[in-house]
C-alpha cells in the first residue's frame, strides 16, 4: 500500500466523522473519539508496513512529493502525535465541553485527522507550492481548532489573535515563494538550490525572496521576533490544542524550515553566510526571549508556552550548524532528534495539565502545590516531564541540547551557544520552580486526585519514552541516520 | 556485567522499591549494607590484584556518533570515593527515625548518583549522574529543611542558582575537552580515549590553562571554592541530616574527583601555568583563611561545622594545585577523611538538634556528663577535624603539605610555598573554633533546661562505624594508599 493511500484515507476518515456527527447528532463523544484514535492507529500501523520508497507513490504526486527517511520519520510523528492529542481531547472532554456552543466536541476529532495529513504531505513535499497547500491545510484548520472552546473568552481571544497573525504571515509567506520564483524561475526545492549554487543568479532578490520566506515560516514555529502571539494563543487555546500546536506545528513548520535551509544553504550558496547569521540571530533571540519572560508567569500553561519558543530557538540554532564530519547526525537529524525528544516531554506535561484542569483545578503554579501528596503518581511523571524540558541529563531532553549545543561549539559560534546556555540556565529555574510547587506540603487539604487506568498507562509510557531516549537514544538515532546520507548526497 | 554496575544499580533500584511502596527503612538499610559490603569486596579484591589502572570495566555503547556509552571503571580514586560513599549513605540512612519515605528516597538518590559519577568513565555518565544526585539535595532542602518555609526555599534557591551556574560552566568545559580531545573522525565522551588523545596531542600550555581554568570554575563551585562557596554554609545547616551527611561528606567531593580525574590528565600543565596557579592559590587561601576566621567568629554549632567544611576544601585545592604525587594522593586521603569527619559531626549534630532544640553554644554546656559516649563519638570527628595524628585528617593534611613544598631553595620561595606556609595557619584556626565549640557544648556546668542522653546503642552504631573508620585508616593510612599504586 502506498503511503500516499494512507494519507489520502486518514483526511476522507475526518470528512466521515464530521458526516456522522451531522447525522447522528446523538453520537456519543467517547465513541467518537475512539474512532478518531483507532483510524489514526490503523493508519500508523499501515504506514509502517507501507512501501517507503517515492516510486511507490502515484505518478503524478512523483515530481511533489518525496520518501526520503526525514519525510518518512515525520510523518511517523504526525500519526503519534495526532493519536496523543486526540486521547488528550478525550480526557479533557468533561471541561471542553463546558465551553462549546452545543456541549459537543465533534470537530475536535475529525479536524485533528485533516491537520494529520496536512502534516504528513508537507513532510514530503519537495516544492513550495506543495508546501503552501498542505501547511494552509494544517493552519486553517487550527484556526477552527484554537478558538474551539467558544465560550471561553480567552479561547476567542486566541482564535482571533491566531487567525489575524496566521493570514498575516500566510500573506508574507506566499510574497517569499513568489520572489524566489521571480529569483530563481523555479519552485522545487531541487531547482532552487542549483540555482543558488550558480553565481549569476540575481542575488539581492533571491535573499531578499529567502528572508521573507523566512519571515512566514517563523511565524508557524514562533521564531522570534514573530514570536508575540504564542503566550496568548497557547494558553486561550484548549489544552489539546495547545499541545498540538507546540509540538505538531511546531513540527511541520521544521520540516519544511529544514527543506527549505538545504536549499538555502547549499554548498557554495550566493544567499548562504547571510541566511545562517540570519538564523544565528533569530535563534539566539528566540531562546533568550522565550526563556526570560517564562521566569516570571504564573500560570504554568504560560509557561510552557514560553518554553516552547524557547525550545523553538535551539531548533533553528541546530538548523543554522550545517553538517560536521564530526558529527553523525546532520542539522535536519539534530532537529528530527530534538522534537522526537521533545514529542514525549511536551505532551506529558500537557496532559497532566489537561488532567489538573479536568479535575477541577486551576493551571496556576500555586494550583500545583501539594500534587505530590494527592497524586503521587502524577507528581513524578510531570517531574519526569519537567526535568527533560529543563534538559536534566539522563532524560532525553538533555541529548537533544547536548546536541545542538555541541554542533555549534564544533562551528565555532560562541555568541549563539552563550545565549543558548544561558536560555538553557534560566529553563532549570521556572520548570524546577513548578516542580517544587508540586512537593510543598502547604495546601494538602485539596482531595485526593485520581486518574483512570488507561491515563495512568499513557502517561506512563510518555514517561518511560523520556527516560529510554534519555540513556539509549542509539535506535532513535539509527533512524535518522539514513536521512543525513542522503541529504548529505544531495548537497 | 561488571560489579560497579550492580554497585551504581542497588541503591537506585531500592529508592525505585521504596516509591513504589516498599517498607522504607528495611529496604534502604538492607540495600546501602549489602553496598558497602560489595564495595569492600571489590576494593580489597583491586588491592589484591598487582595491575593498576582501571579495574572491571564494562562498556555499553548507547550512541555511535558522537560516540557515547554506559562505561564504567574503578581505579584507586574511585574505589576510594566508592567506599566513602557507601560508609557515608549507611550512617545516614541508618540515623534517620521516624522520618517520611522521602527521606529514604532522597538520601538512596544521592547517595546512587554519586556512586554513578565516582564509578563510570564516560564523561557524559560522570557529568549526568552528579546532576542527578543534586536535584533531592534541592528538593530536600526546601521542603523539610530546618527553617521557615520561605528561608529554607532562600536557602535551596541560593545554593540551586549557584550549583545550576556551576554545573553549566562545568558542562561548558567538558565539553570543550570533549572537542579537543576527541581526534579527528568523530566526537567521544570515554573519558580513556580522551586521556590517550591528550597524551598524544597534548594542547599548548596556555590553551591548557583556559581549558582548566573553566573546568575550576566548573568544578570549583560545586566544592564550595572561594569565591563561589556562599551557597554551602547555609544550605548544610539548613540542609535535614541525612542530606548535610551526604551532600557535604560525598557528594561535595564530585568536583575535585572531576579535577583529579578529568582535567589533570587531560591538562597536566594546566594549573602549573602561572595566571592559572595564582588565581587558584589565592581561591585557596580565600577558604582556608578567610572561611576559617568566618568560621571562628561562628556562634552555633551547625554553622561552625558548615562553614568549616567549606574551610577544608582549600587544603584539598592546595594538593590538586601542587600537583605532585604525594600531594595528590594526600588530597584523596583528604577527601575521604574529610568525607567521614564531616558525615559523622553532621549526623550527631543533627541529634544534638532533635534532643535540645537549639545548637547556640552560649545556651548549652556541660552535656559531657549526661552523654559520655556522645561525647567520645563527637571528639573523635571534631579531632579528626582539626587534625590530630592518628586519625585519616591528619594524614591527608600532611601530605598535601609536605607534597606542596617539595624544589625548596633557600632564598627563593616560590608562590606555592608561600601559600603552603599561610595555609598552615588554617590548621590552627580549626584547633580554635573546634575546641571551642567541643568545650562550649561537653564541658563546662550543665546549662538547667537543656537535656540529653546518650541514643541508645543501635543508633550509635552508625556513629560508632565512622569513627572507627577514622581511626583505623588514621593508624594506617597505607590501607587507603595501597590502593593508589601508580601516580594519579
Amino acid at each position: 500500500m502506498s503511503v500516499f493511500t494512507i494519507e489520502a484515507g486518514l483526511a476522507f476518515l475526518g470528512l466521515v466523522l464530521l458526516l456522522v456527527e451531522a447525522f447522528k447528532p446523538d453520537i456519543c463523544r467517547r465513541t467518537l473519539g475512539l474512532m478518531a484514535i483507532a483510524g489514526t492507529a490503523l493508519a500508523l500501523v499501515l504506514f509502517v508496513f507501507a512501501k517507503h520508497d517515492t516510486a511507490s507513490l502515484p505518478g503524478f504526486m512523483q515530481p511533489w512529493h518525496q520518501l526520503d527517511t526525514l519525510a518518512l520519520f515525520y510523518k511517523g510523528f504526525a500519526l503519534v502525535i495526532t493519536i496523543l492529542v486526540l486521547w488528550l481531547t478525550l480526557e479533557c472532554a468533561p471541561y471542553l465541553t463546558r465551553f462549546t456552543v452545543d456541549g459537543k466536541l465533534a470537530e475536535m476529532f475529525s479536524l485533528p485527522l485533516i491537520v494529520c495529513a496536512g502534516m504528513m504531505w508537507m513532510a514530503s513535499a519537495r516544492d513550495l507550492v506543495t508546501v503552501f497547500v498542505s501547511l494552509e491545510l494544517v493552519t486553517v484548520s487550527f484556526y477552527v481548532l484554537v478558538a474551539f472552546a467558544r465560550k471561553s473568552a480567552f479561547s476567542l481571544e486566541a482564535g482571533v489573535k491566531y487567525l489575524i497573525l496566521g493570514a498575516l504571515s500566510t500573506g508574507v509567506l506566499v510574497y517569499g515563494i513568489a520572489w524566489i520564483y521571480g529569483a530563481t524561475g523555479t519552485m522545487s526545492f531541487d531547482g532552487i538550490a542549483k540555482a543558488l549554487a550558480n553565481p549569476a543568479t540575481n542575488k539581492t532578490a533571491a535573499l531578499f525572496g529567502a528572508a521573507i520566506l523566512l519571515c512566514g515560516l517563523g511565524f508557524k514555529v514562533a521564531a522570534a521576533p514573530f514570536h508575540m502571539w504564542v503566550p496568548d494563543v497557547y494558553q486561550g487555546a484548549p489544552t489539546p490544542v495547545t499541545a498540538f500546536l507546540s509540538v505538531g506545528s511546531k513540527a511541520a513548520g521544521f520540516v519544511v524550515l529544514t527543506r527549505a535551509l538545504d536549499a538555502f544553504l547549499v554548498e557554495n550558496s550566493i544567499i548562504g553566510t547571510e541566511i545562517q547569521s540570519l538564523l544565528l540571530v533569530a535563534g539566539s533571540l528566540t531562546a533568550l526571549l522565550g526563556s526570560l519572560p517564562a521566569m516570571f508567569q504564573t500560570s504554568v500553561k504560560r509557561l510552557l508556552a514560553y518554553s516552547s519558543i524557547s525550545h523553538a530557538g535551539y531548533l533553528l540554532l541546530a538548523l543554522a550548524c550545517r553538517e560536521s564530519p564530526r558529527f553523525d547526525l546532520s542539522s535536519g537529524g539534530v532537529v528530527a532528534f530534538y522534537l522526537a525528544t521533545y514529542l514525549p516531554m511536551t505532551v506529558l506535561g500537557f496532559l497532566g495539565l489537561g488532567l489538573m484542569r479536568a479535575n477541577g483545578l486551576g493551571e496556576d503554579i500555586k494550583d500545583f502545590a501539594g500534587l505530590a501528596k494527592r497524586n503521587p503518581l502524577l507528581a513524578l511523571l510531570m517531574t519526569v516531564s519537567f526535568a527533560s524540558l529543563a534538559g536534566l541529563p539522563l532524560t532525553a531532553g538533555f541529548l537533544g541540547k547536548l546536541f545542538v549545543f555541541l554542533g555549534l561549539a564544533d562551528h565555532g559560534y560562541w555568541g549563539a551557544l552563550s545565549c543558548a546556555i544561558i536560555a538553557a540556565a534560566t529553563g532549570f529555574y521556572y520548570y524546577f520552580k513548578t516542580v517544587l510547587a508540586m512537593f510543598t506540603t502547604e495546601g494538602t487539604d485539596a482531595p485526593a486526585l485520581k486518574l483512570s487506568s488507561a491515563t495512568r498507562a499513557v502517561a506512563g509510557l510518555l514517561a518511560v519514552a523520556i527516560l529510554v531516549l534519555g540513556v539509549y537514544p542509539k535506535p532513535l538515532q539509527k533512524l535518522l541516520k539514513p536521512a543525513s546520507a542522503t541529504m548529505a548526497a544531495r548537497n | 556485567m561488571s560489579v560497579l554496575e550492580i554497585i551504581i544499580a542497588l541503591p537506585l533500584l531500592a529508592a525505585l522499591a521504596i516509591w513504589l511502596g516498599a517498607p522504607a527503612h528495611a529496604t534502604s538499610l538492607g540495600a546501602t549494607l549489602l553496598n558497602l559490603l560489595i564495595v569492600l569486596v571489590t576494593t580489597v579484591q583491586y588491592a589484591g590484584k598487582a595491575a593498576t589502572g582501571l579495574a572491571f570495566t564494562y562498556s555499553r555503547p548507547i550512541l555511535d556518533n558522537p560516540s557515547l556509552s554506559f562505561a564504567v571503571g574503578a581505579d584507586g580514586v574511585s574505589l576510594i570515593l566508592a567506599l566513602l560513599t557507601t560508609l557515608v549513605m549507611l550512617a545516614a540512612i541508618w540515623q534517620i527515625q521516624d522520618r517520611p519515605a522521602i527521606f529514604y528516597v532522597s538520601s538512596l538518590l544521592i547517595g546512587g548518583g554519586a556512586l554513578g559519577a565516582f564509578l563510570t568513565t564516560d564523561v557524559f555518565f560522570i557529568y549526568a549522574f552528579h546532576e542527578l544526585a543534586l536535584i533531592p539535595t534541592f528538593l530536600m532542602i526546601a521542603l523539610h529543611g530546618r527553617a521557615e518555609p520561605a528561608q529554607r526555599k532562600a536557602v535551596a534557591w541560593k545554593a540551586t542558582i549557584y550549583l545550576g551556574a556551576g554545573s553549566l560552566v562545568l558542562l561548558a568545559g567538558l565539553a570543550w575537552v570533549v572537542l579537543e580531545f576527541s581526534g579527528g573522525s568523530k566526537l567521544t565522551f570515554d573519558l580513556e580515549a580522551l586521556r590517550n588523545q591528550a597524551k598524544l596531542t597534548p594542547l599548548a600550555d596556555a590553551k591548557q590553562a583556559q581549558i582548566f581554568f573553566v573546568l575550576l570554575l566548573g568544578f570549583g563551585s560545586l566544592v564550595s571554592l572561594f569565591p563561589f562557596h556562599s551557597w554551602a554554609a547555609p544550605a548544610y545547616a539548613t540542609a535535614p541530616t541525612p542530606v548535610a551527611m551526604l551532600h557535604s561528606g560525598v557528594l561535595k567531593k564530585f568536583g575535585l574527583y572531576g579535577l583529579i580525574r578529568i582535567a589533570l590528565p587531560l591538562l597536566p600543565q594546566g594549573p602549573h601555568v602561572e595566571w592559572v596557579q595564582n588565581a587558584l592559590l589565592l581561591m585557596l587561601l580565600g577558604n582556608i583563611l578567610v572561611m576559617g576566621l568566618v568560621t571562628i567568629h561562628a556562634h552555633r554549632l551547625d554553622d561552625t561545622l558548615a562553614n568549616s567544611s567549606v574551610m577544608h576544601m582549600g587544603y584539598i585545592f592546595l594538593g590538586i594545585a601542587a600537583g605532585s604525587d604525594i600531594a595528590l594522593k594526600g588530597a584523596v586521603v583528604l577527601m575521604f577523611a574529610h568525607g567521614i569527619s564531616i558525615a559523622l559531626l553532621f549526623g550527631l549534630c543533627g541529634r544534638m538538634r532533635n534532643q535540645l532544640g537549639t545548637l547556640e553554644y552560649n545556651k548549652l554546656g556541660g552535656l559531657a556528663t549526661h552523654a559520655p559516649a556522645f561525647t567520645v563519638l563527637f571528639a573523635f570527628g571534631a579531632f579528626a577535624s582539626i587534625g590530630l595524628p592518628g586519625l585519616t585528617n591528619f594524614a591527608g593534611e600532611v601530605m598535601i603539605f609536605v607534597g606542596s613544598f617539595t624544589d625548596f631553595k633557600a632564598g627563593v620561595m616560590s608562590n606555592l610555598q608561600w601559600t603552603v606556609i599561610l595555609a598552615l595557619w588554617g590548621v590552627v584556626m580549626s584547633a580554635v573554633y573546634m575546641l571551642r565549640a567541643y568545650r562550649n557544648i561537653f564541658h563546662g556546668s550543665p546549662t538547667t533546661g537543656l537535656f540529653m542522653i546518650d541514643p541508645a546503642f543501635s543508633q550509635r552504631v552508625p556513629f560508632i562505624m565512622l569513627a572507627t573508620t577514622l581511626l583505623v585508616t588514621g593508624c594506617c593510612p597505607w590501607l587507603l594508599l595501597n590502593l593508589m599504586k601508580s601516580a594519579l
